[in-house]
């Protein structure tokens, strides 16, 4: 059983080529220069459709996080770290957080963005405590 | 066009539950009629009086067109007929738009019957996948969250934000219990204490197994008239005296805020409808998906102050014979969860206790009840006061 895929939109392709290569990729407005997650046409603050693809840091503290004890499927190996992350750009995102100790992870802890292949098309952002 | 409030304009005046549970010999679709035929036995009508249908769909047994098979099941003929499209918020906000239904004159008299079987018709994988597909299909669901652990999210911050512990939300836990003890239908009576929650399996932190709602089967149906007509029923009326609606987001991770949600918007709205305010209410019926979904309701509807809840449910308030009983059949958390229907039987329970009639579990003369649905993950509020008079 494999895990569970993003079906892959043309409006998302920059994010998701993007991690191919290693680059987190954010959607950031031409006229009110904000940021935004997850990929829209159009901004979410302003209505501008002037969006430019930008990389972003990859840093960001921990919103909240959960340890599953049980896999939502085979494909999931418990227990693992499921963190929604609030980036240094400023929009929050869901991710998993890697090559930790559950009991080392907390709220408000700084974390970096690295990927991992799951396939032979996708690669998934995953952060690392830093 | 003048806009007139819908405040005492409907009311509920048939009620009725199939059993709850593991209902393995009928099929969602036969326990949703079955759900409506006792309701409108309730009320004491006959099925051709009725029409207006509501129903919503089934996860075991998806329907293109849930309510017109309802209707066609039952050779109903409704000039107004609709399925909603899910649980949780959902079920209460179809309330919402039945009583404008019934104001507006699009129908007098409608059935609201909602039904599933997640505990017999599908294995527990299926019911977790079905559940879990809440997740956004690109952003979330790839990273395998459950739907105990969308809800863990919220429990987490709230601990880091307030202090709240593990202990709180199992006494929320524990105080289901000992209203389900008292009501003979509930699935499950035994009784628990906070260190049983705590010793439950761990499922998705902090979230133990008797922190998460049941699995189970049945139905649920109530009968919605015009206050007008409402004194010429079988039973007393329960009028619908305020309702309030608040949307914030569907999927968490696009949620603004993780310990605050827009039952604080659906509340207010009712309260303010209603011209009543939380201390009036003897007693609540709160979304119990999860524990820390009552807790944040509890604050967010003005139960307590924000932050509080935790220490507010400590003292033992929503415990039967308490300062805010809540959740009066056992909730989801103990009398039944067959999915989207959960919260009907929070509604039907609602309707016996203004009659007067729950039994060992009545709460004492009780006038005016908050009845609080929320959806999605905590995303989509309905907040309902009804009410012995108008």
């Amino acid at each position: 059983m494999d895990k569970t895929l993003p079906p892959l939109t043309p409006l998302a392709m920059p994010y998701f080529d993007g991690c191919k290569i290693g680059v987190l990729r954010l959607q950031q407005c031409g006229e009110c220069q904000k940021f935004q997650f997850y990929p829209r046409t159009i901004c979410s603050h302003c209505t501008s459709e002037k969006l430019q693809w930008q990389d972003a840091s990859g840093k960001g503290v921990i919103a909240s996080f959960t340890v599953i004890r049980k896999g939502v499927s085979a494909a999931y190996e418990a227990p693992y770290v499921v963190a929604l992350i609030d980036l240094a750009e400023g929009p929050r995102l869901m991710s998993t957080l890697v090559d930790v100790v559950p009991e080392d992870v907390a709220i408000g802890l700084p974390v970096r963005v690295d990927f991992a292949q799951w396939s032979e098309d996708i690669s998934m952002p995953v952060f690392k405590l830093c | 066009m003048s806009r007139t409030s819908l405040r005492g304009q409907v009311a509920i005046v048939g009620a009725a539950d199939t059993a709850v549970g593991i209902v393995p010999d009928k099929t969602p679709l036969e326990l949703c009629v079955e759900a409506a035929l006792a309701a409108i036995d309730d009320a004491g009508l006959k099925k051709d009086q009725i029409d207006g249908l509501v129903t919503c769909n089934s996860m075991a047994q998806p329907l293109l067109y849930h309510a017109e098979a309802v209707a066609e099941y039952l050779q109903i003929f409704p000039r107004y007929c609709i399925n909603v499209g899910a649980g949780g918020g959902t079920t209460f906000s179809i309330l919402h738009h039945a009583a404008s239904a019934i104001a507006t004159g699009m129908a007098d008299t409608i059935v609201i019957s909602m039904a599933d079987s997640l505990r017999s018709s599908l294995t527990r994988e299926q019911a977790m996948l079905a559940q879990s597909s809440t997740g956004h299909p690109q952003f979330e669901q790839p990273y395998g969250l459950t739907v105990p652990g969308y809800y863990a999210l919220i429990a987490q911050a709230h601990m880091a934000q307030y202090g709240t512990t593990s202990e709180h939300f199992a006494e929320i836990a524990v105080a289901a219990r000992a209203h389900a003890a008292l009501n003979p239908t509930a699935q499950k009576r035994e009784l628990i204490t906070v260190e049983d929650v705590i010793a439950s399996r761990m499922i998705a932190d902090p979230l133990h197994l008797l922190d998460c709602s049941l699995v189970s089967d049945g139905g649920s149906a109530i009968v919605l008239t015009s206050a007008e007509r409402a004194a010429d029923f079988p039973h007393a009326p329960v009028y619908m005296l305020g309702v309030g609606e608040g949307h914030s987001h569907e999927h968490i991770s696009q949620a603004h805020n993780l310990t605050t949600s827009a039952a604080r918007e659906s509340g207010e709205r009712a309260y303010a409808m209603a011209g009543l305010g939380p201390a009036d209410m003897d007693l609540a019926q709160l979304y119990d998906c999860f524990t820390p979904t009552v807790l944040v309701e509890l604050e967010d509807l003005g139960f307590c102050a924000k932050g509080e809840g935790g220490p507010f449910a400590a003292t033992g308030a929503l415990r039967p014979g308490g300062a805010l009983p809540i959740n009066t059949h056992g909730g989801m958390l103990s009398h039944c969860h067959p999915g989207n229907p959960g919260s009907m039987f929070a509604l039907t329970e609602t309707v016996w206790q203004l009659r007067h009639s729950a039994g060992e579990r009545q709460v004492p003369n009780a006038q005016t009840a908050m009845v609080h649905a929320q959806g999605g993950i905590m995303s989509s509020h309905t907040s309902l006061i009804l009410g012995r008079e108008v």
